[in-house]
């Protein structure tokens, strides 16, 4: 059986977790990710569709806005 | 009280019950925050009374101002997100309801026991075990609740603000049966069942993840939701939101030691401590950008909107406060800054600036949706509430630096024969103006708080959509 000293243990698992994170890094970022991210990131405006007629004519209001401004 | 015809499957009512006390805990909270203030200036304040010394009260408003205002707006704008963002109604029946009585209840304890002088003298953990063991109940009714919700969710994706309520439930949770565990002596008595340095560890473990997780992981939940809403368009990076999130939730358990520099504790762990807490300043600022930048494109809104400008300054202060935050946590710079007013200079910037600010902007943005309206009673109040607010924290931040690097020179200063230039007295009457100062600034606050209330008082008992959005061209 192979023994591992305590120090060396906890460098692997630094090692292990910077690891993680570069997979974190490189899912989030990659290109197959893209839409389905931006959908995620529009998805709170979608939610409104069914509530008040107010909340509606608010959005409508606003999507002029933000076409003229761009 | 109106009720909401249009969503009859959304439970808005346990929103509702806690948007109100949000308002109403504010305003206590600062009160409290600015009659210690005062006890500073003017020692009278007190009146001789053992349950209105500064000892007693200092507790009690951080505890009102964290758990009774902060929490309440957590529990208000995660069981609004969650059911939105889900499309599913709040998971748990009678639980929901219990979860808002519970937790008021755990308050009105605090604000009965803490000026009695029950107190675990543990900060930020103050609350004797009973109580404790009421929150640990109360807490996993909650995450009950927020998670049950999350599984019978009817989108397939979870949207980046619930990750960061949920990373906030389960650590507060892990955070606050962690550090309460004890030994019971009498009803109202326990002693810690860690002992030295390690209990010391303990509470900054706890200690400074409440900040990590209550008040940032939690608050920027509730930013990823209200800032794109009130903005309208999308937050400006979805993967640096991901990124952000699992940077900050495997950085921030590191930090507490630093509030344990030149301690007991060991000198390998205060290095740990500080080093991390410095790692810990790219996600804080990763989060911010990503904030601020949803903005772009969109600047000119801030003119009008005093709702957005809430929600963008209360990022600066963000990005301010967790710039000076690992600053402090170097022990060269915490030699100078520990023990003094600068700390709570720091405190307050973080406080008022980033948690009260977002939480102010996210609950003019609710207050409407939740009773009916197209938008707040007036704007102008939103205005005037948003300066008020904001001169306030200036005065009270200066007024904090000033004295606290002040107070840090005097302590330190050494005459040749090594003996002390300056007593204890002597700086405390340097800091007195300045306490004055923070005074004031601390006044500002509860007026803005004040006219929130009026604000939101006369928004929820105006008819049914009286209040139309202004049209703006």
């Amino acid at each position: 059986m192979i023994t591992i000293d305590y120090g060396t243990l906890r460098g692997l698992v630094a090692l292990l977790i910077l690891a993680l994170f570069i997979v974190i890094v490189v899912w989030s970022y990659s290109k197959k990710r893209k839409s389905a991210f931006d959908e995620a990131a529009n998805s709170i405006f979608e939610e409104d569709t069914e509530t008040e007629t107010e909340l509606k004519h608010s959005e409508k209001n606003n999507k002029q806005e933000t076409n003229n401004n761009v | 009280m109106t009720t909401t015809l249009e969503h009859p499957s959304y439970n808005f009512n346990v929103v509702r019950q806690f948007t109100v006390m949000t308002v109403i805990w504010g305003i206590f909270g600062t009160s409290l925050g600015v009659l210690i203030a005062a006890q500073l200036i003017w020692p009278a304040l007190n009146f001789e009374t053992p349950w209105l010394t500064y000892s007693r009260l200092r507790p009690l408003h951080t505890n009102v101002v964290i758990f009774a205002f902060g929490t309440s707006a957590l529990f208000a704008t995660s069981y609004y997100v969650v059911q939105r963002t889900c499309k599913s109604v709040l998971f748990g029946g009678k639980l929901v309801a219990f979860t808002f009585w519970g937790w008021q209840a755990v308050i009105v304890l605090a604000i009965i026991t803490l000026p009695m002088g029950y107190t675990s003298s543990k900060e930020y953990a103050e609350l004797e075990w009973p109580i404790d063991i009421l929150i640990a109940v109360v807490w996993i009714s909650y995450a009950i609740v927020f998670f049950g919700t999350l599984v019978k969710r009817k989108t397939s994706h979870i949207y980046v603000a619930n990750w960061f309520f949920g990373g906030f439930i389960l650590t507060v949770a892990v955070l606050h049966i962690g550090n309460s565990m004890v030994i019971p002596v009498s009803m109202f008595k326990s002693y810690s069942i860690y002992s030295g340095a390690i209990d010391a560890m303990m509470q900054w473990w706890y200690g400074h993840n409440a900040v990590g997780f209550l008040l940032t992981a939690g608050f920027l939940g509730m930013m990823y939701y209200f800032v794109p809403k009130q903005a309208e368009r999308p937050v400006y990076s979805y993967r640096l939101s991901i990124v952000h999130f699992w940077a900050l939730i495997s950085l921030y358990i590191w930090a507490g030691p630093h509030h344990l520099h030149y301690t007991a504790l060991p000198d390998w762990a205060q290095s740990v401590g500080m080093v991390m807490s410095i790692v810990l300043f790219l996600p804080s600022w990763g989060g911010m950008i990503n904030g601020i930048m949803t903005l772009s494109g969109a600047w000119h809104k801030l003119r009008y909107d005093p709702i957005l400008r809430f929600l963008i300054v209360s990022l600066s202060f963000y990005g301010m406060s967790t710039f000076e935050g690992p600053m402090m946590a170097i022990k060269s710079v915490n030699a100078l800054s520990h023990y003094t007013d600068w700390t709570i200079g720091h405190v307050h910037s973080g406080a008022l600036g980033w948690v009260a600010m977002v939480t102010i902007g996210a609950m003019y943005h609710l207050i409407p949706v939740l009773f009916n309206q197209g938008r707040m009673y007036s704007t102008r109040l939103i205005n005037m509430h948003f300066w008020l607010h904001t001169s306030g924290i200036v005065l009270y931040i200066v007024a904090m630096w000033i004295s606290g690097v002040m107070q840090g020179l005097m302590w330190r200063a050494v005459n040749t024969d090594g003996t002390l230039t300056y007593s204890f007295v002597e700086s405390l009457v340097a800091s007195k103006p300045f306490y004055f100062m923070r005074f004031v600034g601390g006044v500002l606050v509860v007026a803005g708080f004040l006219l929130m209330a009026y604000n939101m008082y006369k928004t929820i008992y105006a008819k049914d959509n009286s209040l139309k959005p202004i049209e703006i061209s």
